[in-house]
């Protein structure tokens, strides 16, 4: 066991490995490395930015639902209003109508009573008449008759 | 078997592999035994370097097909490791250097597979290479002081580049000068301290790596050599898996420290 010219021997060649390792075979696969971890580094801030923004987009979801929501209330309540309106509008409608028809209906039956009464006061002068011609056969006075019973008519008014 | 056989034995699985110029032309082994410090353990760095190689392509292969979308399972794999060097070079630097990470990434993995050459059993590939001619083979690199101090040598080399980058040739001087006792009368004093300190480094981390992996594959040579064959799965296993924690352990190690004395560099007192 005795120190020789290997020592120099492997000095050399341990300087050429490291000064090929430094140049060669080191730098890729660093770069490689640190190239990936700043993927992974980017992918994590990626995902947690989307975390984010879905929570983001759920909230805005929500918003717009609540909005939604009022909305159609809101229609629905001028919805039920109008209808209101419309039922009111129609029963008056109605009432007006009917009142019309009641009225026009008295009238008719006021004229048609007049007519007859008028009808039945004439029959009736004339059934007098011709009764009291008929008990009162011979000689009344037409004239003074006539005048009591124009004066029972009368009365029958 | 005899004990000089058992002794042989270790003896020869204890030997590298190799290589010199003897008298103008290439010799091997036994010729070599006169050639001084012009040595080549051309087992060890065959190894070291294969294993190395092997490393790197892959990874190299690795990252040109890497893609930033989802990776496949050796993609993951390989990333895993990358992490684990940034991360550990992340937490002992306060301000980092591109070039740090790469160097801890490196080491962790290439100190990792030399000692993983230990798990091999001791006989396969010592034997392998006997039939192709080679008298000696040891297939663990870092079970050789010479790999251990190369590499704690390159580490050392980059603790006083760094000083002297970081802190100025000035600052570097001074750190050593006038610490720990401020005043110009210690100077002789503080620099025999710190020049401990500094050179303990290298001297710790070599002999760490390879105190623990010599002495991990002298117990699986010892347990071969000393345990009747059809006994031995008794004790390699366990000691094996054992080992497993040893491997990786003292290869986090080394790469830790190498941060850890880097970022002290990187420190201004």
């Amino acid at each position: 066991m005795n120190i020789n010219a290997t020592m120099f021997g492997q000095l050399i060649s341990f300087a050429i490995f490291v000064w090929f390792c430094y140049r060669f075979v080191w730098p890729p696969l660093i770069d490689a490395i640190e190239a990936r971890q700043k993927k992974i580094a980017d992918g994590l801030a990626d995902a947690q930015r989307a975390v984010k923004d879905l929570k983001l987009a759920k909230e805005k979801a929500t918003d717009h639902l609540k909005d939604a929501k009022a909305e159609a209330n809101k229609i629905v309540d001028q919805a039920n209003k109008r209808k209101a309106q419309i039922i009111d509008e129609a029963k008056e409608q109605a009432n007006r109508e009917r009142e019309k028809i009641i009225a026009q209906g008295k009238t008719e039956v006021e004229a048609e009573r007049n007519r007859v009464q008028e009808e039945l006061r004439a029959q009736l002068a004339e059934l007098a008449v011709s009764g009291a011609e008929k008990i009162l056969e011979r000689s009344v006075d037409k004239d003074v008759s006539q005048s009591i019973v124009d004066k029972l008519v009368a009365e029958l008014k | 078997m005899a004990a000089d056989s058992v002794s042989g034995y270790i003896q020869h699985h204890l030997t590298n592999a190799s290589m010199c110029m003897a008298d103008g032309h290439i010799a091997f082994n036994h010729h070599c035994e006169n050639a001084g410090f012009w040595t080549w353990h051309i087992d060890s760095l065959l190894f070291s370097v294969g294993l190395g190689a092997l490393f790197l392509g892959v990874f190299y292969y690795v990252g040109q097909r890497a893609t930033e979308g989802v990776p496949g399972k050796f993609q993951c794999f390989v990333e895993m490791l990358i992490e684990f060097a940034d991360n550990a070079v992340r937490d002992a630097f306060h301000r980092s250097d591109r070039f740090i990470a790469p160097l801890g990434l490196t080491i962790f993995v290439w100190v990792f597979l030399m000692n993983l050459m230990d798990l091999v059993p001791v006989d396969w590939l010592p034997q392998l290479f006997h039939l192709m001619g080679a008298e000696y083979f040891k297939i663990v690199p870092t079970t050789d002081l010479n790999i251990t101090f190369g590499m704690s040598l390159g580490v050392f080399i980059l603790i006083v580049f760094y000083s002297i980058k970081v802190k100025g040739a000035k600052g570097f001087a001074k750190e050593l000068t006038l610490n720990p006792f401020n005043h110009w009368a210690f100077i002789p004093f503080n620099f025999l301290l710190e020049s401990v300190t500094l050179l303990a480094k290298p001297f710790s981390l070599a002999l760490r790596l390879f105190g623990n992996l010599y002495a991990g594959e002298l117990i699986f040579i010892l347990i071969a050599a000393l345990v009747p064959m059809w006994f031995q799965w008794t004790l390699s296993v366990p000691w094996a898996i054992f080992h497993i924690l040893v491997i990786v352990l003292q290869a986090f190690i080394f790469m830790m420290l190498t941060i850890v004395y880097l970022a002290l560099a990187h420190e201004d007192h």
